[in-house]
């Protein structure tokens, strides 16, 4: 899936990396859990969240992923949107909640992958 | 924010990158893991072992934020493996098998809100090290020394 599938299919803003919208994803997690993320996640490119500060995307930069989600209207800061594009990841926001944007996009193909 | 290394020393064969983790800033933490997995990638490290010992890196950094207020971080890179040793000033652990276990955590709310302080730190860095050790003393702080080898996943 292209990550801009995944924007018209949680009707999601972008906030950051607007020139990676073409490139391809091919499994996805969500969780507001950072360390989870870091215990279970091996190759998920994109990371659904509720949680909203700095150190999301550098969670997501450590588990080499492209793209964050943000859940529930959330909207990134100026420092999460700066953080986001100097480290080559796409920053969406959606209205959904979580239980239904990962329904959504599983739905459409995205699938969890593979765990450690 | 964290002092990044001036130009990396070469001692032999190990190339050797210290950090100063600064304990006042959460949202700075991890920038010393960010720079070694970028040093790393330079010297053409293969990706998984990269990713191991940032994510080790990286729970270490949080911890010493949470919990010391900072420390030192110094990384080891040798052709056959990745020594990280990081080190603070901070309270000790007074109980390391209690601290191991997962859920087992210390952490303040305020820290749990920002997703970590789940009690996975310690067990993330055992999981992704190959070899883990613990040297704590109440009072007088903690060290942590990690190896990772780069030969095998």
């Amino acid at each position: 899936m292209k990550i801009k599938e995944i924007i018209d299919l949680l009707d999601a803003e972008v906030y950051a990396g607007e020139e990676l919208i073409d490139s391809e994803v091919h499994s996805a997690c969500g969780s507001d859990m950072m360390s989870d993320v870091l215990a279970y996640v091996k190759d998920q490119a994109v990371l659904l969240t509720g949680l909203l500060n700095t150190q999301v995307v550098r969670t997501a930069e450590m588990m080499d992923m492209h793209c964050i989600v943000f859940v529930r209207g959330k909207v990134p800061t100026e420092e999460i949107r700066a953080l986001a594009a100097s480290s080559g990841i796409a920053l969406l926001s959606t209205k959904e909640r979580m239980y239904v944007a990962c329904g959504r996009l599983y739905a459409a193909g995205l699938r969890g992958g593979d765990t450690l | 924010m964290n002092n990044m290394p001036d130009a990396p020393e070469k001692n032999g064969e190990c190339i050797e990158l210290k950090y100063l983790v600064n304990g006042d800033n959460f949202t700075s933490a991890g920038e010393a893991s960010v720079d070694v997995k970028r040093a790393l990638r330079e010297l053409g490290f293969d990706a998984t072992v990269i990713r191991r010992v940032a994510i080790a890196m990286y729970e270490g950094e949080i911890n010493m934020v949470i919990h010391a207020e900072g420390g030192d971080a110094t990384v080891n890179v040798y052709p056959d493996k990745i020594e990280i040793i990081l080190s603070d000033k901070g309270p000790g652990i007074a109980d390391i098998d209690l601290a191991m276990q997962e859920g087992y955590s210390t952490a303040p709310d305020n820290i749990r809100a920002l997703g970590f302080g789940a009690g996975m730190g310690l067990p993330n860095m055992k999981r992704y090290s190959d070899e883990f050790n613990i040297d704590s003393v109440i009072g007088e702080g903690t060290t942590v020394r990690m190896v990772i080898y780069t030969d095998k996943d």
